[in-house]
């Protein structure tokens, strides 16, 4: 698999940190992580090119998850760009709107290492 | 009776047992610790230094609080870094909120029925013990208590109706 450059979408930084972590041991070969803290603050890294994945939070300020997978519909660049939303709200509901609005996988936090493996490899297999 | 309103009904006997689960499992899966159960003496050692509080709002109303030590959010904030913590800073307020935000968003997601009626805020974390919280809960509280490394960790959740 390719070197790719992940955006970590989180109001955690410590969240971050470890959804980087865990990309490494699930040997993601990643040559490029790039950080926001909100929707809006993902939708300006994508806008600036390069992104190849995105593991993105639902519930943040500013802007939520929701909200950016359905802007990120509008924007050119990010044409097929896999996002992989990583979030307490874990209940049916929210993974079926996810989904519904672009969202390529959902992993439910507390997650491992290997749960973000069997939901981003194929992910990024697909892509 | 709809499965929403069977999950707004707390019932300390059904609900402190799946709290006691969904705080074990952050522990053990982000943190890799195996918590505890306390020991005859913890209950006199309340924490008071940290204290992590997220909302819960929809279905179930209330309020899950968080309380430990200093030195166990540091130690927390070490053990979901890998790496050592030596000075309290925002990492660790950054820490101790995002486990009492997981620890809710798992026990709801325990609760059937709740589905997408219960909405979480972002944590809010206080430092330093000399404080009263008045949460206006009236519909109970439940309260866990497990042992990290020896200290206690205490979470509470204050149900409205």
């Amino acid at each position: 698999m390719k070197k790719i450059c992940a955006l970590i979408v989180d109001d955690s930084s410590v969240m971050r940190k470890i959804v980087e972590r865990s990309l490494r041991q699930a040997g993601i070969d990643l040559s490029e992580v790039r950080e926001a803290s909100n929707g809006a603050e993902a939708l300006s890294a994508v806008n600036q090119g390069g992104v190849d994945l995105v593991l993105c939070d639902i519930n943040m300020p500013v802007m939520d998850g929701i909200e950016f997978l359905k802007q990120l519909q509008s924007v050119e660049i990010a044409k097929g760009l896999p996002v992989v939303m990583i979030t307490t709200e874990g209940n049916e509901a929210h993974v079926v709107q996810a989904l519904s609005v672009g969202a390529r996988g959902y992993i439910r936090k507390p997650f491992t290492s290997d749960q973000v493996k069997q939901h981003v490899i194929p992910v990024l297999e697909k892509s | 009776m709809t499965p929403a309103d069977q999950t707004a009904t707390p019932d300390k006997s059904t609900w402190a047992p799946l709290l006691d689960q969904a705080v074990a499992e952050v522990f053990k899966i982000m943190l890799g610790c195996e918590l505890q159960p306390p020991d005859g003496t913890s209950e006199d050692h309340q924490p008071g230094d940290f204290t992590s509080m997220v909302g819960l709002a929809g279905d179930l109303c209330g309020v899950l609080t968080l309380r430990c030590t200093m030195a166990s959010a540091m130690l927390m904030t070490s053990k979901m870094l890998g790496t050592d913590t030596g000075k309290i800073d925002e990492q660790v307020w950054d820490a101790v909120g995002e486990v009492a935000n997981m620890v809710a968003g798992n026990f709801k997601n325990k609760l059937p029925g709740l589905g997408d009626r219960c909405m979480l805020s972002v944590p809010t974390v206080i430092t330093g013990g000399d404080y009263n919280c008045h949460a206006l809960a009236d519909a109970g509280r439940i309260e866990v208590m497990s042992l990290f490394e020896g200290s206690p960790i205490i979470v509470s959740l204050e149900i409205h109706t």
